[in-house]
């Protein structure tokens, strides 16, 4: 009950929001900001009551918080809902991260109050997907975080914001029919013919058809590789983000790109152990070419959010090697329940930092209107905290030790290292090119004779009624208002988070790695 | 917790927690940030004595599931050495520090990186485990980067920070490589346990701990990051270059010692390295014009011979020789900071005479000086030979004895400029305004640092050694003989005499050298150029663009374009076929209507030629 509560809690507020159109914009964001909060606080209890439990434990078993209602009681679909030690990391990423952007978004002046609405109607469905125990219900979320995010992208991104939202939608949307595919063959896998995950993972289906099994495997990997996105199905991610608003383009990397990574470790790798076993490669291959690919394609970029968006798909490549590596059978299991912790580790560890560095590119946006690196120089100078923030969350996002990130990619590399040896040298590769791009980034940034753009639009919010199309041009090199107190209280949490998991992962290992050993031991059978 | 557990636990958090203190402070700590420093590791100096007599070990937790996922700490014998060594060096630096830096630096900043450098040293030197070592070792590397391009404003500090990072990350990629390997060769994470990794994780492990230590190191192929790193403030590079970060390399060499014995190929790989190392880099300052390129040069020399020795298996003496080298450089580097802080230059011919102008550093710096060229009776001397006692082979001999000949070469260059007779007409003030005063603390602590550089040699004496040895855990070795250490000391001498008097009558020949691509460090600044990288990304970028992406788009183009084609087949065929068949009805009514004439006897003609056609209708199908 305290799940549906938890889940359904922004989808209210937003109902509320929507019911009360004289509120102003303001007031509406600090509705976001209170609702979003209360959940952030819901799910500190729920993570304070949750026993992970010893040994192996989550997936099949060991399951808290657990509602099942019956919904379409033909094809046994339900309202299953409940949380293990996979998903409330990310439930609590994600109620950490949104609040993070509502705090972000209380000087956003355009249609602050539908906004709103669509932020915590996007938080429901992230977080119903993580909760779902169901293939239905999951799919059910995660097309309406596709819908969402559509709205979000076109209706307050800039640039090219339409044709790139339509092209986040559709490709992310033939993908989630794929993985429908998939669902269905699952289903008709089933010997009791369940949509249930639990009920499936426990008895996996098409056990004994290498064919069928690798089909529906290949239908859902599919479905999962394009959200995630990895190589060669990335192409939509720079241009959505690119084109979203600061806020949106954090919780399109920090969350949404998580629904796909997570997908293969909750229900490709349980449900479907065989074909996992059989195709380990493939993903392993995939993810070592996503590492270098993404990290190679960012160092030659112009434009940061271009660049950041890139090492997403670097950073994605990583989970999928750990995951890969754990379907390798022939290595040892502790090698194997590394990778899988590193994996999900590397989600919470991605989704803190770059969730911070695009928050961080909104700040540029909302000064200069533009991210490109011939832009902007010296920063440093006239926005010390700016710079010291984006030399932290950068130095965290190429796994430093000290952050959250280095826990992960170490687990991952030690982990998968024994499994496919060649495939995980070259991916450590990327760690290089990772840093190096980011060193690339902070000097032209921040270093050098300070340069910002010409006209600060904060000036002319207002747009001119002078009729005049003359452009005000003003020499303004050397100023640039430093970080508000909303951005850092948006920003500085999620670093210092970063941080803390970083020295002090113990907090959130002792939920994973239960969890992830169940995996390993699912994946085995 | 134990007091000794105590001490450890604040040896390694207490500098760092200061220096993070600092760091978010920022300007507005900046009066407090030089004592704070000071303060800082006078404690972690008295910390130090006690964990290195009382040898704690401490567990803090980490990772799970696998043995040694947690960061242990433990002071052994070599590490004992080392904590104090390093305690020792950032103490007297950090004074020199507080001194050496102008009023209105970002002091705050500055030592804040300082203090979490030594922490990150302190961790790297004490870890027992991979993600330990791992965590002290890329902090301390990110930390350079920092402090490298601690004057960001200035074009190209950051970028030598940058370079450093980058290459000595390199270098870390094979850490990564060896936990991975001590993890399938072993199940667990300790580093100690890669000696006995099974199924060839062992030469893994071996060569990832190798690249790492090389690139830490310095040494060849991945010197040319210390001549960028001469950028940072003196101080950074009087730190860097003596008991840390290159000395780090060194150090987790005699640390893995057993394991690279174990393979073979590693050892010798190691010793091969050292020497050339040693060599190249040794010719590299000869030819060198500005002072500090010159001791980084020799620095990347000297830790040459550290390495050298774990590959010999000489670990008592690369012990000593790694000790008695921090002393020997961070005096000078002390001396040159000083320098170029009251002269405002570090070119050569703009020192000439510099040991005269202020004697007491002069001659703290002269006695260093002799003792980097291996005089004896001075340190370096002793400890060199005890090396080169160890090394099997007489090509490797060779190499070492003419690289320990050079140090002499370079030792003597610098000499005679230091110590000539000011002519007035040198080249000040080319780097930055000098303020023509030495401070007295930045003379103390060079004079101290001589005289470790003077007296360290002692580690070398049979008795001293031996205990040595055993502290740090290593075989007995022979020892140096006798006749090795004066034929040693006879060839240094010679070497320096020889260029004391070429330099005197030939000058010339040295300008030529410099000049040469020695001067410029060999081109060595070419193998860690990143434009392959950079070319590389620009094609891949060009590939996602023009490739990857237009085939996506060209799927959802073909899709639209096949989308027109069924609307307008939709259009002519589908629905041309309804509007066909309802064109052919009307005409059909059309033509029901023309025989209703009205006409009766047109009607009985009809009805004649119908039945006709009835009748032979009826007959044929009957």
């Amino acid at each position: 009950m305290l799940l549906t509560v938890v889940i359904l809690l922004p989808l209210i507020a937003a109902g509320l929001l929507m019911a009360v159109p004289q509120l102003d914009g303001r007031s509406a964001t600090w509705v976001w900001v209170a609702a979003s909060a209360a959940d952030l606080a819901l799910v500190g209890w729920m993570w304070w009551r949750f026993e992970p439990g010893t040994g192996a434990s989550g997936v099949v078993g060991g399951i808290g918080y657990e509602t099942d209602v019956q919904w379409i009681p033909t094809v046994d679909a339900g309202y299953h809902v409940g949380v293990d030690g996979l998903s409330l990391p990310l439930i609590a990423l994600t109620a950490v991260l949104f609040l993070a952007c509502a705090v972000w978004s209380l000087r956003q002046p355009d249609r602050p109050r539908l906004q709103a609405a669509l932020f915590l109607f996007l938080e429901t469905a992230c977080l119903g997907t993580f909760a779902s125990l169901d293939l239905i219900l999951f799919f059910v979320f995660f097309d309406l975080t596709i819908v969402g995010m559509y709205f979000v992208i076109a209706g307050w991104g800039h640039g090219n914001a339409r044709r790139s939202a339509l092209k986040f939608f559709l490709y992310t949307f033939v993908g989630s029919l794929a993985l429908l595919l998939g669902f269905i063959g699952l289903f008709l896998g089933s010997d009791t013919r369940t949509f249930d995950m639990v009920t499936l993972a426990q008895d996996p289906p098409l056990a004994g058809q290498p064919v069928a099994g690798g089909l529906v495997l290949l239908a859902i990997g599919l479905g999962l590789a394009i959200k995630t996105p990895v190589f060669p199905f990335h192409t939509w991610l720079p241009d959505a983000h690119t084109d979203a608003p600061a806020a949106g383009s954090a919780i399109l990397a920090g969350i949404l790109l998580k629904l796909g990574t997570y997908g293969f470790v909750r229900i490709a790798m349980p449900i479907l152990p065989d074909a996992w076993q059989r195709w380990a490669l493939v993903p392993v291959v995939i993810g070592v070419i996503s590492v270098l690919w993404g990290a190679l394609a960012a160092l030659a970029q112009t434009d940061l959010k271009r660049m950041i968006a890139y090492t997403s798909v670097n950073h994605m490549g990583y989970v999928l090697l750990g995951l890969g590596a754990a379907g390798m059978v022939a290595a040892d299991t502790g090698a194997r329940t590394l990778a899988t912790i590193g994996a999900v580790y590397q989600m919470v560890a991605h989704g803190l930092l770059t969730g911070a560095l695009f928050l961080l590119t909104g700040v540029l946006w909302s000064r200069g209107r533009t991210y490109a690196f011939d832009k902007w120089g010296g920063l440093a100078r006239p926005a010390p905290v700016f710079a010291a923030l984006l030399a932290v969350a950068a130095f965290g996002a190429l796994g430093l030790p000290g952050f959250a990130s280095f826990v992960a990619e170490f687990q991952v590399f030690t982990g998968a290292l024994q499994a496919s040896p060649v495939a995980t040298v070259i991916a450590v590769v990327g760690i290089l090119v990772t840093a190096g791009l980011f060193l690339v980034a902070l000097q032209r940034l921040l270093a050098g004779p300070t340069v910002v753009p010409d006209d600060d639009p904060e000036q002319d919010d207002e747009p001119s009624t002078d009729g005049g199309s003359t452009t005000l041009v003003r020499a303004r090199t050397g100023s640039l208002r430093d970080m508000s107190a909303a951005e850092l209280v948006a920003v500085v949490p999620l670093l210092a988070l970063a941080i803390v998991l970083g020295l002090f992962p113990r907090a959130l290992l002792d939920v994973i790695e239960p969890a992830a050993r169940t995996v390993a031991e699912l994946v085995a059978r | 917790m134990t007091p000794a557990v105590t001490s450890l636990v604040l040896l390694l958090t207490l500098p760092a927690a200061t220096g993070v203190c600092l760091l978010v402070l920022g300007r507005r700590a900046d009066r407090v940030a030089g004592p704070l420093a000071v303060v800082s590791t006078v404690i972690a100096v008295v910390l130090a004595g006690v964990v290195a007599d009382r040898r704690p070990r401490v567990s803090l937790p980490f990772l799970g599931i696998v043995d040694g996922g947690d960061l242990l700490f433990a002071v052994d014998g070599l590490s004992a050495v080392l904590v104090v060594l390093v305690a020792v060096v950032a103490l007297l630096i950090t004074v020199f520090a507080v001194v050496d830096l102008r009023p209105q630096a970002a002091r705050a900043r500055f030592f804040g990186f300082f203090l979490l450098f030594i922490a990150a040293m302190s961790a790297t030197v004490t870890a027992v485990t991979f993600p330990a070592l791992l965590l002290g070792w890329e902090v301390m590397g990110a930390t350079s980067y920092a402090l490298i391009g601690y004057h960001w404003q200035e074009p190209g500090k950051l970028n030598a920070g940058a370079r450093a990072f980058l290459t000595t990350r390199a270098g870390d990629l094979g850490l990564y490589v060896a936990a991975g390997a001590a993890l399938a060769g072993t199940g667990g994470l300790l580093i100690g346990d890669t000696v006995s990794a099974a199924d060839g994780w062992q030469d893994v492990a071996a060569a990832g701990v190798l690249v790492a230590a090389l690139g830490k190191s310095a040494q060849l192929p991945f010197s040319a990051w210390l001549s960028g790193a001469m950028q940072g403030p003196s101080p950074v590079s009087a730190l860097l270059h003596s008991a840390t970060m290159v000395a780090a390399g060194g150090y987790l060499l005699l640390r893995t010692q057993p394991l690279l014995a174990q393979t073979g190929w590693a050892a010798s790989t190691a010793a091969w390295a050292g020497g050339l190392t040693a060599l190249v880099m040794g010719a590299i300052a000869v030819a060198q014009r500005d002072l500090k390129q010159l001791l980084a040069a020799s620095t990347a020399a000297q830790i040459g011979f550290v390495v050298l020795a774990a590959g010999a298996g000489v670990v008592a003496g690369g012990t000593a020789q790694l000790v008695a080298h921090a002393a020997v450089k961070a005096g000078l580097f002390v001396a040159a900071g000083a320098w170029l802080t009251s002269l405002g230059t570090k070119q050569l011919t703009g020192l000439r005479g510099a040991a005269r102008r202020y004697r007491g550093i002069g001659a703290a710096a002269t006695v260093a000086a002799l003792s980097l060229g291996g005089i004896p009776p001075l340190s370096l001397w002793a400890t060199k030979e005890e090396v080169l006692s160890g090394v099997d082979g007489a090509a490797l001999r060779v190499v070492g004895l003419a690289a320990s000949a050079l140090s002499a070469v370079y030792a003597a260059r610098m000499l005679v400029v230091l110590l000539v007779r000011p002519v007035g007409d040198e080249g000040l003030d080319d780097e930055e305004p000098g303020t023509r005063r030495v401070p007295g603390p930045a003379t103390a602590v060079a004079l101290v640092l001589a005289a470790a550089a003077a007296f360290l040699g002692a580690l070398a004496l049979p008795a001293v050694g031996s205990r040595l040895g055993q502290l740090v855990g290593a075989e007995p070795e022979s020892g140096v003989a006798t006749a090795d250490l004066l034929l040693g000391g006879a060839l240094a001498m010679l070497a320096f005499a020889g260029t004391v008097i070429l330099l005197r009558f030939r000058p010339a020949v040295i300008e030529a050298l410099s000049r040469s691509p020695l001067g410029s460090w060999g081109g060595l600044g070419h193998l860690l150029s990143p434009r392959p990288a950079i070319v590389l990304a620009r094609a891949v970028a060009t590939v996602d663009d023009r490739v990857i992406d237009r085939a996506v788009l060209g799927l959802a183009a073909a899709v639209r374009g096949l989308a027109s084609l069924v609307s307008r087949a939709d259009g002519s065929i589908v629905d041309g076929a309804v509007r066909g068949t309802a064109r052919a009805f009307r005409r059909a009514g059309t033509a029901a209507r023309r025989p209703q004439t009205g006409l009766l006897h047109q009607y009985y003609a009809q009805a004649a030629a119908g039945l006709g056609l009835l009748l032979v209708l009826l007959v044929t199908v009957r």
